[in-house]
């Protein structure tokens, strides 16, 4: 356990490290200068353009020596400080992801853990059962081959603007401001519906293939067998296949992370819903580079946290890696 | 004789290829995108850009979409995305599997501290969320394109594939028939190019058709959010201009409707023709 453990970690390090240094180099390498950018947005007169241009490039650090400016940055990022906001000057970097964190985890939390649930138990009642098998499959595979915004966009005309029963935009009324009060929670979920919806759904056909394929791997396997020719139920049997089925499925879990935050952050544009996607938008559009850099690391880190749970929910789950028995 | 055989076999094969409904769906979807994206701008009598008829007018025999909020033809901008989406799936698909071919196959074959240190490297760039790095990426890119952003999506999605099929050619390494080749003195490059591969060509297959698929859906995803080409039209960028000018609340549905429908079918219709192909390849899976 400790060799899987310590294998894991080096990753997540090495990678974090990785992720850091690319953060911090890729406006050093690509062509343009944010600060003369952002200064050339402003239009000010020439002299103080001057003023400002030396003003940030020394608020920001970017007149020392390279190494220098490489260090500094690891520091700032250990502190906290992942720089100020352009786009919402002054506030830091830091300040602003905070405020949108809480609306990523309450839409993602629930998206993911109800449909991997959900999507797990639908895959293995479809599995080899004919009928569910041949309506079901080709819908799911569809399923998993919508693009996250379109579906967001659908269900936003579909329910939104024909039907009217949700909102489409923001995360609670705009008449309201943040309280503690039963209208005002009932107006988050409101707004949460369809965004949680669409992330949902599609996440859930991903889910239910995988189970379905894994399922009929398992009992395909020489102890399904062995059970039917002892004849065992058929229900016994599947609850064997499923066990030993679930595990892929954690790590797929890990392994979809990615792909689940990028259709996070787009159902967020989608429905104006003010996470980190929403925000993301904003700073490409605004060319706030700092703030993108700093939802970059953001994500980063989530994503190997979440990473680092998955694989102390495997181990909890897989009594073969508590004993040392599997190597990865 | 052999010939015979090679010919009977092949028959067989393509006789369970046409029995197979699930790729015979697959590939008339693909083919038909296809086509359109090759001949569909014949059709078009506009450019998709320029401003050319009555605004948010519904599809019509003039414009078959319909048209934009600016009077832009929908048709036109969708033939134009189809095309660019194919070629990023094929360039962003291609690369990738490229890549996974080589760090697979070297390190299947080579084993021990070759496999070791590309096995972290996998790993790393399995577990960063490679849309966020393309993200960061593409941000600070001020003119970007089409082939730029599938090399872009070439070089972050490799690691499926590379796992894959690393994982196949050691198990394929340690059989006779490569044995034989090694003792023969064969160069470890031609093993891997004519005993290796040929044994896994299914595989290689199913795992660029994925690799395409999963390109298609990040480069949508991009072009969405605002960091797709800055030239050009693409269906990611259609549904980031009708969500941005309100499409939604004007209820001009066959502006965003196509472009996704059409990712939608293109991409299952790939997973599908994958299914297919899978029951092909290993008659486990066959239905009876």
């Amino acid at each position: 356990m400790r060799r899987y453990f310590g294998r894991k970690l080096l990753i997540y390090l090495v990678t974090f490290f990785l992720a850091v240094t690319i953060d911090w180099l890729i406006p050093r390498l690509t062509p343009g200068d944010p600060i003369q950018n952002m200064l050339a947005r402003a239009a000010l007169n020439a002299n103080a353009a001057e003023t400002m241009y030396t003003y940030y490039t020394h608020a920001f650090r970017l007149d020392l020596p390279i190494w220098q400016q490489y260090l500094n940055f690891w520091n700032a990022l250990f502190h906290g400080d992942l720089g100020i906001s352009t786009y919402l000057f002054p506030t830091p970097v830091a300040d602003v992801i905070k405020d949108a964190v809480p609306y990523d985890i309450f839409l993602l939390l629930p998206a993911i853990l109800l449909s991997w649930w959900a999507g797990n138990k639908f895959g293995a009642f479809a599995a080899r059962t004919k009928r569910l098998d041949n309506t079901a499959l080709p819908i799911a595979y569809l399923l998993t081959a919508t693009p996250y915004m379109w579906l967001g966009i659908l269900l936003a005309w579909l329910f939104g603007i024909i039907l009217g029963w949700f909102p489409i935009a923001g995360a609670y009324s705009y008449t309201m401001g943040t309280e503690l009060s039963w209208t005002f929670v009932g107006s988050v979920l409101h707004h949460w519906f369809l965004p949680f919806a669409s992330l949902f759904i599609i996440f859930f056909g991903g889910w239910a293939i995988g189970m379905r394929n894994m399922i009929i791997y398992e009992l395909e396997a020489d102890y399904s067998h062995y059970l039917e020719a002892l004849g065992a139920p058929r229900k016994l049997i599947r609850k064997y296949a499923f066990r030993n089925a679930i595990l892929p499925q954690i790590t797929g879990l890990a392994l979809q992370l990615g792909v689940i935050v990028a259709g996070a952050l787009v159902t967020e544009v989608v429905f104006s819903y003010p996470g980190i996607g929403y925000l993301i938008l904003a700073a490409i559009q605004n060319q706030d580079y700092f703030l993108v850099q700093g939802c970059f690391l953001f994500i980063i880190m989530g994503v190997l946290l979440a990473n680092f749970l998955i694989d102390i929910a495997y181990v909890i789950v897989d009594p073969r890696t508590r004993k040392g028995m599997v190597g990865e | 004789m052999a010939e015979a055989k090679d010919k009977k076999k092949r028959n067989e094969f393509l006789y369970f290829a046409f029995r197979n409904n699930k790729l015979k769906v697959g590939i008339s979807i693909v083919l038909f995108f296809l086509v359109l994206a090759a001949v569909g701008a014949l059709f078009t009598k506009h450019d998709p850009e320029a401003f050319v008829g009555p605004l948010s007018d519904p599809p019509s025999s003039e414009f078959w979409f319909g048209t934009t909020v600016f009077g832009q033809d929908v048709f036109a901008q969708f033939v134009a995305g189809v095309r660019a989406t194919f070629i990023v799936g094929a360039l962003g698909g291609g690369l990738a599997t490229l890549i996974g071919m080589l760090v697979g196959f070297v390190a299947g074959y080579r084993g021990g501290m070759v496999d070791e240190s590309l096995n972290v490297l996998t790993n790393i760039v399995l577990v960063i969320p490679t849309f966020a790095l393309l993200l960061i990426i593409s941000a600070y890119f001020e003119v970007r394109g089409l082939i730029l952003e599938s090399v872009f999506i070439g070089l972050t999605s490799w690691p499926w594939a590379a796992r894959a099929i690393r994982s196949q050619t050691l198990s394929l390494r340690s059989r006779e028939f490569v044995d034989l080749a090694r003792m023969s003195g064969m160069k470890p490059l031609r093993i891997i190019f004519t005993e290796i591969a040929p044994n896994m060509m299914s595989y290689l297959v199913m795992a660029f058709i994925l690799q395409f698929g999963g390109a298609i859906l990040i480069a949508a995803t991009l072009d969405f959010i605002g960091l797709g080409p800055t030239t050009g039209f693409s269906l990611g960028i259609m549904m980031q201009y009708a969500v941005l000018w309100g499409a939604l609340p004007l209820g001009t549905w066959w502006w965003f409707v196509p472009p996704g429908a059409a990712i939608a079918a293109i991409v299952g219709a790939l997973y599908f023709m994958n299914v297919g192909l899978d029951e092909l390849f290993n008659p486990k899976l066959r239905e009876t």
